[in-house]
């Protein structure tokens, strides 16, 4: 217990993008369990506030549990979202994160979904918009135990840079020990499409406008589905009007 | 309507139109036809202020709402489209997750805006859009999904056209509307710019490589580009010209 409450180095590689001045007013970050028993279902949204965050969720899902979980990370000048995921046999994991960064601020996700037994799901849907010097991370780590066969795993993950001076990590990572698996993953760092903008300011669209309507379009495929779907999106958009 | 003058443009520093004239009144059709490379889909391009498409000389004037000359090439493209000018895409660009109806609904309020007119309410909006898909047969249903996601090329080539019918612009420059559509398809969007465009105070330039639009939309006047200029312009027996003879023999 007393070496997790040291200030992690950037050496470890869960911290190696972090803002540490900022996770030291934060540290240390309490480990939020969640369990949701065999055949039960859960969901939580999580609306990272102001100033320097972090959160750790512990998840633990029974035989056939669902959980749905969706994460805007945005408000602060700090935000570290932290998930660990331990599924039991056939069942079925949603992660949804918009994060959006401007300035000098740093935000950043981590995962770790295990998949302990046969015949689970697992879907990750990062969705990133950075401007100025902000920096944001993902790091998500998808392990397939022994005999976990059956496994289907999602992780898609896209940033969308506004300035040249903007940073984006994304490190999907796949550890399998299982044979009859199916893992997914995607991964992109852009800039918004050009031709598009064209397409839209050619029919009276001023151009922060032309813009706002595409990243909000991206950034809502974080949040399809959600039982709250509507106040994730206006909270996305309020926080996307900043940052434009 | 559209005055052209001696207009030089180039392409990551490759002239492409090289000293191209053209007056467009109201009232009038005008089509240009081309060989493949000649420049068209380039003038479109540049009189919608596509970012890359460098203007090196020559001006192009619209005619304002009091009958004042706009330098059209000052205005950024959404100001262009303010000004009452529309053009229709060879290539219309899929948005994903955006809406035909909200994307249409804010870019006719942003015009509207911009000529210290009062936005349309929803209601308002959606009968406009509703009457403008009716004419060109299109289902409202396509209008609620996402800009030309998944359409075939017929159907973004109609969604341009009830575009063009909602934003109700002056001057439509409309690049190769007619490719991609099958016969009855080429019809229906013949008949839709009739029915939107074909009226005293607007004009259309018609920019296609073949006749066949043409049988639908009359034109009042057909230009030859050829090498980034206008070669030869008559009415529209010189259309047919071109299909029988070429345009290697016509334009020569």
């Amino acid at each position: 217990m007393l070496a997790e409450l040291a200030l992690p180095t950037r050496h470890e590689e869960d911290y190696r993008y972090t803002d540490l001045a900022a996770l030291e007013a934060a540290w240390p970050v309490a480990r939020e369990e969640i369990v949701v028993a065999a055949g039960e279902s859960g969901q939580l949204a999580l609306v990272m506030g102001e100033g320097a965050a972090a959160r750790h969720l512990v998840i633990t899902l029974g035989d056939e549990a669902r959980f749905d979980l969706r994460v805007l990370n945005a408000a602060g000048h700090f935000g570290r979202v932290a998930v660990d995921v331990r599924m039991g046999r056939a069942a079925d994991f949603t992660l949804g994160c918009a994060q959006l960064g401007g300035g000098d601020e740093t935000v950043e996700i981590v995962t770790e979904v295990t998949h302990a037994e046969p015949d689970a799901t697992s879907r990750q849907v990062v969705r990133s918009v950075l401007g100025g010097k902000a920096t944001g991370t993902y790091l998500g780590r998808v392990a397939v135990e022994r005999g976990a066969d059956g496994t289907d795993a999602a992780q898609s993950v896209r940033a969308m840079l506004l300035d040249r001076t903007a940073t984006a990590n994304a490190r999907p990572e796949l550890e399998i020990y299982a044979d009859d698996v199916k893992c997914a993953h995607g991964c992109a760092v852009g800039e918004l499409d050009q031709t598009g903008l064209f397409y839209l300011q050619s029919r009276g669209l001023p151009p922060a406008e032309a813009k706002r309507l595409m990243l909000q379009a991206f950034v809502a495929e974080a949040f399809v589905g959600a039982p709250d779907e509507e106040r994730l999106n206006a909270a996305a958009l309020a926080a996307l009007e900043v940052l434009l | 309507m559209l005055q052209i003058t001696d207009l030089q443009a180039s392409v990551a520093d490759k002239p492409i139109l090289k000293g191209l004239s053209l007056t467009v009144n109201a009232g009038e059709i005008h089509a240009i036809m081309g060989p493949n490379g000649a420049g068209k889909s380039t003038l479109g391009y540049v009189l919608g202020g596509r970012p890359g498409y460098e203007v090196t000389g020559g001006s192009v004037t619209l005619d304002g709402q009091n009958g004042e000359k706009i330098d059209l090439l000052e205005l950024d493209p959404h100001e262009r489209a303010a000004a009452g000018l529309f053009l229709g895409f060879q290539y219309p660009v899929e948005i994903p997750g955006v809406s035909n109806v909200q994307f249409l609904r804010e870019a006719a309020n942003a015009q509207r805006k911009a000529r210290g007119q009062d936005p349309l309410s929803g209601g308002e909006f959606l009968k406009l859009a509703r009457e403008k898909a009716g004419l060109l047969r299109m289902d409202m249903d396509m209008l609620k999904r996402p800009v030309n996601v998944g359409f075939s090329g017929g159907e973004k080539k109609r969604n341009e056209m009830v575009q063009m019918g909602i934003l109700d612009p002056k001057l439509a420059i409309l690049d190769e509307t007619d490719s991609g559509l099958d016969i009855d398809a080429l019809r229906i969007c013949g008949e839709g710019i009739n029915a939107i465009m074909r009226r005293p105070d607007k004009a259309v330039l018609l920019i296609t490589h073949y006749q066949r639009l043409l049988d639908y939309v009359k034109p009042d006047f057909v230009h030859v580009l050829a090498g980034g200029r206008i070669v030869k312009s008559g009415g529209p027996e010189l259309a047919l010209q071109l299909e029988s003879e070429g345009y290697e023999a016509v334009a020569a």
